[in-house]
């Protein structure tokens, strides 16, 4: 009986996915977990493993296609077994993107169906599929439609898409001053093309920036227990398992959304999906942009686990090597500048997450404690929620729960 | 204001004129001694006497060309026809001649007289006694077609088809005969080819008539829980159409829905979302919806009927797809 190996679903959100290149020839032998293909999702590259062990019968869309997630693409069978005939190349994978109802894509939930990216440039402008008001509003704007993503059925551009863009287009930096005497030679303006991932960066930051409604919370912590703990930890533990400041405050935000599912939810419709799990999304910095590795039931681990596997994914992603595990699944994400010598900053929150977590450098500044002035650790945190999902006064208290881990941080590893 | 029938409504309406203008009579079957088949007429034979409440034989073309006849010589009658489907037996009689003579005579005569009939199925009456076929009538210029959806609009816009010089064919809803409304006291008459915003919203537009208002209206009670502004533009008049207010509204929920009782095939939806897309092309944001009868002939069984009939449900369904 032949295996047929689908378009693996690795994110809430995500719809389809790009097939980039074949790893296996038809005809070539393959063992479960070999890598069968390549796929580019909105956020990184990941291998495709096989499902299925036997020999590759059929490869059933060409490379560079967008598959919608769940549809087939290849089959492993026997070397001798027939295949119906039925099973057949898919030859128009635009269409079938099109038609193919998208699960998520229920209205008013926020989904996107997402145009197939790859396929833009080379669309002529009488194929785009656009409502003739957003048209309109698009000629007033000056706007490029073939940049925006359509939110309507099938992908269409929509008003709601055009007023996003257009209300992005205004909020977008414009950009550094140059300093000239460092680059005196290149006074000429260059076109750069984006990168897939500063693209997917570009689309779901404007997205969360322009539908979800942020508000801030900020927190400084006293950071001299856990200053203490580590270095007293990292004194027996080998070089290679050493722990980060970051890795307690995974630990601790996990372990104190545990006490605030909303902010462990995503929003859905009318309805909040509040997540079983408590995962946690941790920015890494990669070439040309970010990814979100996850920390799976960071709550339930041990602080050295949390620490090995974090190092284990980071390096991945560096790499390029990143596994879908490593990126997908995050229920709340934290951004951590502390390295960089960052007293406070901001975080765009990350969909459909309801709140980030942004963190500052832990550093010794002079405090005032008991009426006396004398040096302490301290480090700034600020939360970005979305105010549909929560309030003030719950980021607020969970901002003060967490210190509770931070500043008693025998608790984390208890 | 007091809260009244449909049936009320429209017998008030054909009283008060009477009382008012001794031009206007009645003629049709069992309009007389019987008070209507519908009970519209009750009480009229014994107050206004035989000759201004006439039964007539039961021949739809005798009661239209006496209408007509009479209209000329300067008379005001008001022709009922027990059901819209009796109208096929007098069809030459309504387009050619009626919506016509005006024209055909070059002015010399009008011709000031109102047909009513009542429209519609959901009363298990069969294929042949339960057509919406309010449309083919629309199609004929020359004649007026007017179907209220509130007992307010029925009287309003009966005293203004008995008072107008023009045929006009005044469509009852059969399902709407009881249904109760507020009526302003006192003598009122409203303009005939003026639609009206029945309920203001903001996120779509809802077109509807007759006895789609009912159902547009519960279908947008339920919408609202969940947070989607229906506006509903009732058209009270299928001729003359007026789009100004459908225009004016789509222009700021840029989506729409047409809501009709009658099949879906060149019907109101047809007529209404091409002068959208004719007059507003550039604010349609998406594939306006038509929300109408299923392509059969009305069964009689009562489920059949009622799944062959647009339901709340279907507006509801409409509507979410055009979001």
């Amino acid at each position: 009986m032949a295996d047929t190996i689908n378009m693996p679903k690795l994110g809430f959100d995500m719809a389809e996915g790009t097939l980039v290149r074949w790893a296996k020839k038809v005809g070539e032998t393959i063992s479960k977990g070999d890598v069968l293909a390549e796929i580019e999702t909105d956020k990184a590259t990941v291998e495709v493993e096989s499902s299925a062990s036997g020999v590759v019968r059929r490869l059933l869309v060409d490379e560079g296609a967008v598959v919608p997630v769940n549809s087939p693409i290849a089959i492993v069978g026997t070397a001798e077994e027939e295949i119906p005939e039925s099973v057949n190349k898919v030859s128009d994978t635009q269409e079938k993107t099109e038609n193919t109802p998208d699960a998520s894509a229920d209205k008013g939930q926020g989904a996107k169906i997402s145009i197939q990216q790859s396929a833009i440039p080379n669309q002529q402008p009488s194929m785009l599929r656009a409502s003739p008001l957003a048209k309109n509003l698009a000629r007033e704007s000056s706007l490029d439609l073939s940049h925006i993503q359509g939110s309507g059925p099938g992908g269409r551009i929509v008003r709601r898409d055009v007023v996003q863009a257009v209300s992005g287009q205004i909020s977008a930096p414009s950009g550094q001053a140059q300093n000239l005497a460092e680059h005196p030679a290149s006074l000429a303006d260059e076109t750069v093309p984006m990168s897939k991932l500063r693209q997917a960066i570009a689309r779901r930051m404007a997205e969360s920036k322009t539908s979800i409604p942020h508000f801030y919370v900020s927190h400084e912590y006293k950071m001299d227990a856990l200053m203490g703990l580590r270095k007293q930890l990292n004194q027996i533990v080998p070089e290679n398992e050493k722990l980060s400041v970051n890795d307690f405050i995974v630990k601790a935000a996990a372990s104190t959304l545990r006490q605030f599912p909303a902010l462990n939810s995503s929003l859905n419709g009318n309805t909040y999906l509040r997540h079983g799990q408590v995962n946690i999304g941790i920015a890494v910095s990669v070439e040309g942009g970010l990814l979100t590795i996850v920390s799976r039931e960071a709550d339930q681990k041990p602080l050295r686990q949390i620490s090995t596997e974090v190092k284990a994914m980071a390096a991945r992603v560096r790499e390029g090597k990143v596994k879908p595990d490593d990126i997908e699944g995050s229920t709340f994400s934290i951004s951590n500048m502390g390295m960089y010598d960052v007293e406070n900053f901001a975080a765009i929150i990350n969909p459909p997450e309801a709140a980030i977590l942004a963190v500052g450098s832990a550093r010794e500044v002079p405090v005032v404690e008991d009426g006396a002035l004398k040096v302490g650790w301290r480090m700034k945190a600020t939360i970005s929620v979305d105010h549909r999902v929560s309030d003030g006064v719950e980021a607020a208290k969970f901002m003060q729960a967490l210190a509770v881990f931070l500043e008693e941080p025998l608790r984390l590893v208890l | 204001m007091a809260r009244i029938t449909m049936r009320e409504a429209i017998s008030q309406a054909m009283w008060e004129e009477m009382e008012r203008d001794p031009n206007v009579f009645i003629l049709g079957e069992e309009v007389g001694v019987w008070g209507g088949s519908y009970a519209v007429t009750k009480g009229f034979y014994d107050h206004f006497g035989g000759e201004r409440v006439r039964d007539t034989p039961i021949a739809e073309a005798a009661i239209i060309g006496a209408a007509i006849g009479s209209a000329m010589t300067g008379l005001r009658p008001i022709a009922e026809l027990m059901t819209i489907n009796f109208a096929f037996a007098a069809m030459d009689h309504i387009v050619n001649e009626a919506a016509k003579l005006h024209y055909m005579f070059g002015g010399q005569f009008v011709l000031p007289m109102v047909i009513r009939a009542v429209t519609g199925g959901g009363r298990q009456l069969g294929a042949t006694h339960s057509q919406t076929p309010d449309v083919i009538f629309a199609h004929f210029p020359g004649l007026k077609v007017v179907s209220p959806g509130t007992p307010e609009d029925a009287k309003g816009l009966l005293k203004a088809a008995i008072r107008s010089n023009d045929p006009v064919l005044f469509l009852e809803h059969a399902t709407l005969y009881q249904m109760r409304g507020e009526v302003p006291e006192g003598d009122y008459v409203t303009p005939i080819g003026k639609s009206k915003i029945q309920r203001p919203g903001k996120d779509v537009t809802i077109v509807t008539y007759s006895k789609g208002l009912e159902i547009s209206m519960k279908a947008a009670d339920e919408l609202t829980k969940g947070g989607v502004e229906v506006e509903i533009v009732d058209l009270r008049s299928l001729r003359p159409l007026d789009m100004e207010p459908v225009i004016e509204s789509f222009k700021k929920t840029n989506r729409a829905v047409v809501v009709e009782e009658g099949w879906k095939s060149f019907g109101v939806g047809a007529e209404v979302s091409a002068r959208i897309y004719e007059q507003a092309f550039d604010y349609v944001d998406a594939p306006i919806r038509r929300v109408a009868q299923k392509e059969v002939p009305l069964p009689y069984n009562r489920t059949l009927e009622q799944s062959a009939l647009p339901q709340v449900e279907d507006v509801i369904a409409a509507v979410k797809e055009v979001l």
